[in-house]
């Protein structure tokens, strides 16, 4: 499966077994993009959040 | 069929793996996205328990999100893996100090003080090198070691410029002349199901695996596993990833850790730590 970068239009390789939530990033430009949606072989991105403060184990 | 449920905010290699290892398990596990949830805090707690089931993974990775969510969820009688008060210790390093210093566990010396000032008075009396360390936050991030006075105050004074209150809190520890790794015990309930090396990578001097750190098995001894049991068992215990390391004088504890990141100790464990993790919250709802 494949998707358009948001940010630089580059073309995102989504894996088989992606489900919501994953983040995937964009080979070009470096954006990451979480998946908020997966149907019929098509998946809805959108900026994934930046990395917090408290973020971690 | 048994349901759990796991709140994230970020689908990770973990999170997946709960969810594949769940399928084969004849689990359902519903995964709850904590970023779109309403807390309603008025909701009666039925309506809860058939949203969530009656056991949670907690698996936020946003420390403060996790913990106000499993704060809501225990108010409502679920069981969250890991509980509010443990989530709490191990998410903040200097409460996970005072108790393994209250459990006899062996930990680095550590000193907190609240001014760039007293800071440095900390440094001094520690000695050169020391480390200092955010309170909160992981992966080694803002983690810095002080060689001598003049690196020391450049980085406290770059610290006192951070917003935010817990950055004004000044953890620092002595550093401990180690191999170029760590120890990593994953703890499920009772079980020390599995250890590994911690390898720091090539140019860093920190071994977190977020960072390129290499993972290698460990073995467990008698010793290790007295040990890392006794760390779980003194922040409240539940599954946990207690951080080692080798000293001069004996194995130190410097860390627990409450949203366990095992992506490296999958690679070279033959233990199923997904699987050991799903089968602990099985045998919590039970209880």
């Amino acid at each position: 499966m494949k998707a358009k970068c948001l940010e630089c239009e580059g073309e995102i390789t989504i894996p088989d077994d992606v489900v919501e939530g994953e983040i995937v990033s964009c080979p070009d430009c470096g954006a990451d993009f979480e998946v908020v949606e997966v149907s019929s072989g098509k998946v809805e991105l959108k900026a994934a959040e930046m990395v917090g403060e408290d973020w971690g184990e | 069929m048994v349901k759990l449920s796991l709140v994230y905010d970020r689908i990770g290699w973990e999170e997946k793996r709960f969810e594949l290892k769940a399928r084969e398990m004849g689990i359902d596990l519903q995964s709850i996205d904590a970023k779109t949830y309403l807390v309603d805090v008025q909701i009666e707690p039925k309506v809860i328990h058939e949203k969530f089931g009656e056991v949670v993974l907690q698996r936020c990775i946003s420390h403060f999100r996790g913990l106000h969510l499993t704060a809501f969820l225990e108010s409502k009688d679920i069981k969250v893996i890991n509980s509010y008060k443990v989530a709490e210790i191990c998410g903040n390093k200097f409460l996970t100090t005072l108790q393994l210093i209250k459990a006899n566990i062996p930990t680095p010396k550590t000193i907190l003080s609240f001014t760039a000032d007293s800071a440095l008075n900390a440094v001094e009396y520690l000695g050169y090198p020391a480390v200092l360390k955010p309170v909160t936050g992981s992966w080694g991030r803002l983690v810095a070691q002080l060689k001598d006075r003049d690196s020391a105050m450049s980085i406290i004074e770059a610290r006192e410029l951070l917003n935010g209150p817990l950055n004004q809190i000044y953890y620092i520890q002595e550093y401990i002349q180690r191999p170029p790794r760590d120890i990593r015990c994953i703890i499920v309930g009772e079980e020390l199901i599995t250890a590994i090396y911690r390898y720091a990578p090539i140019g860093d001097w920190r071994t977190n695996i977020a960072r390129g750190g290499k993972a290698e098995l460990c073995q467990i001894t008698k010793e290790l596993e007295d040990l890392a049991l006794r760390a779980a068992k003194a922040v409240g215990g539940g599954v946990l990833a207690v951080d080692m390391m080798e000293s001069n004088r004996g194995i130190l504890v410097h860390e627990v850790n409450s949203r366990v990141e095992f992506r490296g100790a999958a690679s070279v464990s033959n233990v199923d730590i997904a699987e050991a993790i799903l089968n602990y919250a099985i045998k919590e709802q039970k209880r």
